[in-house]
């Protein structure tokens, strides 16, 4: 089958999809965009996580069939997307008030070269993590900056235990996650602070 | 201060910025936070094929037959291959024992073991046709333990075995056995005025790393193979691969691919060979990703233990003897086996001194999963049966257990059982007065100003208490690990070093084969150069074959043996840049020829400081480049009757305090606290040192409250082989980890650095276990513990 959505802001064209591929599969392997993970494609791990009109899911259990028409961003397009939030824009409609159309939220494009991250300057939590020693194989990183960008954005100050519960979806076998929670934290701080 | 008109005295690197000693951040980090970085599962190739390996349903069975036909006649398969299909008579591998098939042949030994690989334009296709070859089996009786092992008409797990272990093993299904004797414990057994035993159990504990074992292979155009790989050791899987193969080394490029980590569950080959061979087959590109389940099969565990201690003590608290046997399982094949047998024999009774120790460790061959490496391989699994001990000997002699262990730490100059002397700090003391006398979190720390916050609160937002039965409980522990392969294993690394001028700038490279599994060893690498050549851009070249070998990424050993490496190679390029600035500057002062010089921003200066050249001017076009192996202090075996020996490089040593509520009534465990005292020697980059450790912490923290492969004894098949059964800590069960870094000298390696990844993962499992007993006055010999544990259901 074909399946016609938006991926960061651009409009993507996938042919010859199987019913049994899933969001993450079509990204990684059909679109070139391998940034989200595949660390157990169970839907346990939270390392493919995207968003999908706004809201964070496990890209692996979604079926490229459910997202035609529909908007994601990855973690390739994490950077403007933050921008474009940070410049006014509302990226998805999830942001601000109730009731932002999924029209206005199709207005937002990505800048940059985001289909493949290069370039583009990085978002506040992508900066955080690498300030903070967040990250160290790097395999959990993907999915938990998009579901601690989203978190941010719900709750620019979350408290340790908000911080925790948001991000309890998202497994890291390397870190202890001591330093995931200082970099959202210094996140938090240097948004707050207009850093 | 210097006395007036003295000079500086400056040493190499010291007025270099990003050097060693500065929390500099990773050069991969960029990549790997906007998506970028490569990992050996996103590695693409145009007309690439898909590889997909058929595993056994069964753990031990002859195979009858094998059908493939259905399966090749699948449209977009292009190969299927067995056991017949292989190129060469060499069809084994091992790390240390060739007793592991490639693929099975006439008998399968454990659950997952590999049967049939194909090869197919999509991974659908390729999983179907797996799954269409029939294979029959005829099923055989298991072997699960060491009872079932050694019993007098025991099948033996593999027949006619050659290996260099044979001769010494009491049985056929025992891998190896190592004593380890020195005094006479049970003479000294007769002066103890309190004895304690125990039978602890230790479960089998999965790496868990989340990139999944993959990688590309892709036949090159003369007849060989590149393999795009995520590996601890890069040259250790060429040459198991190789003879497979029928190829020459040189005819086979391994280039290290994005690791998502490692720790120990990449020792050993998974999919090399596979996909190597079906890309030799089909002569196209093969990609091979496990997904999560097939990765519970495709890598090697922690081994299972069974430990039985004895500890005496006089009644003024000293050690008078321990005696111990360690029963690991090593399951179907003997991945590292023998060594983690070395280990944990020879780190049997922990960081103390006692005279008179009879230690017995033994790993069997089984119809269990295989186990191998990981981290804290071998001195895990003891280090949670000696602390338990340590903690029923202090109470029964009367004494505080922190000052108990205090008391009888071993320290510099102690003599290890296997009668080496510790010739380097071993501050087991003072980390553990360290690490108590740090602030301990509040009482009723789940209280707010809003009631409970069950996120705080054991059973979290499940909701099930809001305080009701909670118990605090706090516990100690303290461990020791060897640092660096031992037992005379010649652990060499290899680096190559190049400096240049590029744009006008100084710049050095820095090409090794070490594998960065995410440890941040290429962090360090660059700091070691700029600290030893004084400049500021370092560029470090992918990790790949066309180098000597690092040796693996294990054993704690990489910033200790490859930072080695590096580091004098970056002396011998010094000495040969100075070289060329003599040869051209030489004769326009005088300090060329007297003073010591040293490489410092960019510049050549004596250690008073005086610039005497630019190095652009002493390299102009020429570039410094040499390639050498490095190798530290030199080990020798374990005597195979007596254990002595001096078959350690270097220890390491961390403490851990634990701070834990249990729901008492529903058997539910939150940790509050784990806080670590760890002597590094020197942190060569501090961000990363805490990072390891706190990484560690948690790994002990999954094994002591979660973590377990739940192994049928019937079938010896696997149960729990996802994320949904398998539980990994998540942040919400992983509680603050404060650490407080030491940095005590070790005058052999280099900077005084002591390997760190590992110890912290001895110690923190068995604190929270004290901790639990502690809170609840239960003995919980087995680890993990789960709530029917606690709710005496068990």
């Amino acid at each position: 089958m074909r399946v016609n959505f938006t991926v960061n802001g651009r409009p993507q064209e996938a042919d010859d999809v199987w019913e049994g591929e899933s969001l993450l599969y079509v990204l990684r392997e059909r679109l070139g965009l391998p940034g989200s993970k595949n660390a157990c494609e169970q839907g346990e791990c939270g390392s493919c996580t995207v968003r999908l009109d706004g809201v964070p899911v496990c890209s692996c259990l979604v079926a490229a069939g459910q997202v035609q028409g529909r908007e994601v961003v990855t973690v390739e397009g994490l950077a403007d997307y933050a921008k474009q939030r940070a410049e006014g824009g509302c990226a998805t409609g999830a942001c601000g008030s109730a009731g932002t159309s999924l029209d206005e939220a199709k207005g937002w494009q990505a800048k940059g070269d985001s289909q493949t991250g290069e370039g583009g300057e990085l978002s506040p939590i992508q900066q955080a993590f690498m300030d903070a020693g967040a990250v160290q194989c790097g395999f959990c990183t993907p999915g938990l900056l998009v579901a601690a960008d989203e978190m941010l954005e719900r709750n620019p100050n979350p408290t340790d235990a908000d911080i925790r519960e948001a991000l309890s979806g998202n497994l890291c076998r390397c870190t202890g996650y001591e330093k995931i929670m200082d970099a959202v934290r210094l996140a938090a701080a240097r948004q707050s602070e207009g850093v | 201060m210097p006395a007036n008109g003295a000079p500086t005295k400056i040493t190499q690197g010291s007025q270099t910025r990003g050097g060693i000693g500065e929390s500099t951040l990773r050069p991969d980090s960029t990549l790997k936070v906007t998506g970028e970085f490569a990992y050996s599962s996103d590695m693409w190739h145009e007309d690439m094929l898909w590889g997909q390996i058929l595993r056994s349903t069964v753990a031990h069975a002859e195979i009858v037959s094998i059908d493939t036909s259905e399966a090749l006649a699948m449209p977009g398969v292009h190969a299927v291959m067995t056991y017949d299909d292989l190129p060469t008579e060499v069809r084994r591998y091992g790390l240390e024992i060739q007793d592991t098939p490639v693929l099975a042949h006439g008998k399968v030994r454990h659950h997952g073991e590999p049967v049939a690989i194909v090869a197919a334009d999509h991974p659908e296709t390729a999983r179907r046709a797996a799954a269409k070859i029939k294979v029959e089996y005829k099923e055989l009786p298991v072997i699960t333990d060491e009872a079932s092992a050694t019993a007098p008409d025991a099948i033996l797990v593999h027949e006619n075995r050659d290996d260099h272990h044979i001769g010494h093993v009491p049985h056929p299904n025992i891998v190896h056995r190592q004593p380890i004797v020195r005094g006479n414990a049970d003479e000294a057994a007769g002066r103890a005025d309190f004895v304690v035993r125990g039978e602890y159990s230790f479960g089998m504990q999965d790496q868990a790393f989340l990139g999944p074992e993959s990688g590309l292979a892709v036949p090159e155009e003369d007849g060989g193979v590149h393999l795009y790989i995520a590996t601890q050791w890069l040259h250790s899987d060429l040459r198991q691969m190789a003879p497979v193969l029928g190829l020459p080394e040189d005819k086979i490029r391994m280039t290290l691919a994005g690791v998502g980590g490692a720790f120990g569950g990449r020792e050993d080959l998974s999919m090399q060979i596979h996909a190597c061979l079906l890309a030799l087959r089909t002569g196209k590109p093969v990609k091979i990703v496990y997904n999560r389940f097939e990765s519970f099969f495709g890598h090697v565990h922690r081994h299972p233990a069974k430990l039985t201690y004895e500890h005496g003590a006089t009644k003024d608290g000293r050690l008078t003897h321990v005696k111990c046997r360690i029963v690991l399982d090593g399951g179907a094949y003997a991945s590292a086996s023998p060594a983690v047998v070395g280990n944990a024999s020879s780190l049997g009774i922990g960081p103390y001194e006692v005279d008179d120790v009879d230690i017995e460790a033994i790993a069997l061959y089984t119809n269990n999963p295989p186990c191998g490496a990981m981290r804290g391989f071998g001195a895990v699994q003891a280090c949670f049966a000696y602390e338990a001990q340590m903690d029923k000997l202090a109470d029964a002699v009367g004494m505080d257990r922190v000052e108990f262990r205090q008391l009888n730490a071993m320290s510099q100059g102690t003599i290890m059982p296997t009668g080496q002397p510790v010739d380097s700090p071993a501050p087991v003391a003072e980390l553990l007065r360290r690490v108590k006398a740090m602030p301990m979190p509040p009482e009723r720390q789940w209280e707010s100003s809003e009631g409970a916050d069950v996120r705080q609160l054991p059973g979290g937002l499940s909701n099930t208490t809001h305080g009701e039965g909670v118990v605090r409980g706090v516990g100690y522990a303290v461990g020791i690990k060897n640092v660096g392969f031992s037992e005379g294993f010649d652990d060499y690394s290899t680096a190559k070093v190049r400096m240049e001028v590029l744009a006008g700038e100084p710049v050095a490279t820095v090409h090794t084969a070490m594998a960065e599994v995410g440890q941040g060893g290429v962090t360090v690498h660059a700091q070691i150069a700029r600290t030893e050549l004084g400049v500021a851009q370092v560029t470090i070249h992918p990790a790949d074959t066309q180098v000597g070998s690092a040796g693996s990424t294990s054993a704690s050993r990489q910033t200790y043996v490859t930072g080695g490496a590096v580091k004098n190679a970056c002396e011998l390029v010094r000495e040969q840049v100075l070289e060329i600035g003599r040869r051209k500057f030489g004769s326009y002062h005088p300090a060329w020829a007297t003073a010591e010089l040293l490489l410092e921003g960019g510049k050549v200066v004596t250690d008073g400081g005086e610039v005497l050249a630019d190095l652009v001017d002493v390299l102009e076009d020429e570039a410094v480049e040499i390639e050498a192996e490095w190798r530290h202090r030199p080990t020798e075996p374990f005597d195979l009757r007596t254990g002595q020996g001096n078959g350690h490089v270097q220890y390491s040593f961390a403490a851990h305090r634990a701070v834990v509520e249990v729901d008492t009534e529903l058997g539910l465990v939150k940790v509050i606290e784990l806080a670590c005292a760890q002597d590094v020697g020197k942190a060569l980059n501090p961000l990363s040192v805490v990072g390891q450790i706190q990484g560690g912490t948690t790994q002990g923290l999954g094994v002591a409250v979660m973590e377990e492969i739940v192994v049928d004894p019937r079938t010896a098949k696997v149960k729990n082989p996802s994320f949904t059964d398998y539980l990994i800590p998540t942040i919400l069960d992983t509680p603050t980890i404060p650490v407080d870094v030491l940095e005590l000298a070790d005058e052999h390696a280099p900077y005084g650095l002591r390997g760190i990844g590992e110890a912290p993962t001895l110690s923190s499992t068995p604190a929270v276990l004290a901790a639990i007993r502690n809170a609840t006055g239960l003995e919980l010999p087995r680890t993990p513990v789960r709530p029917e544990h606690l709710t005496g259901q068990a």
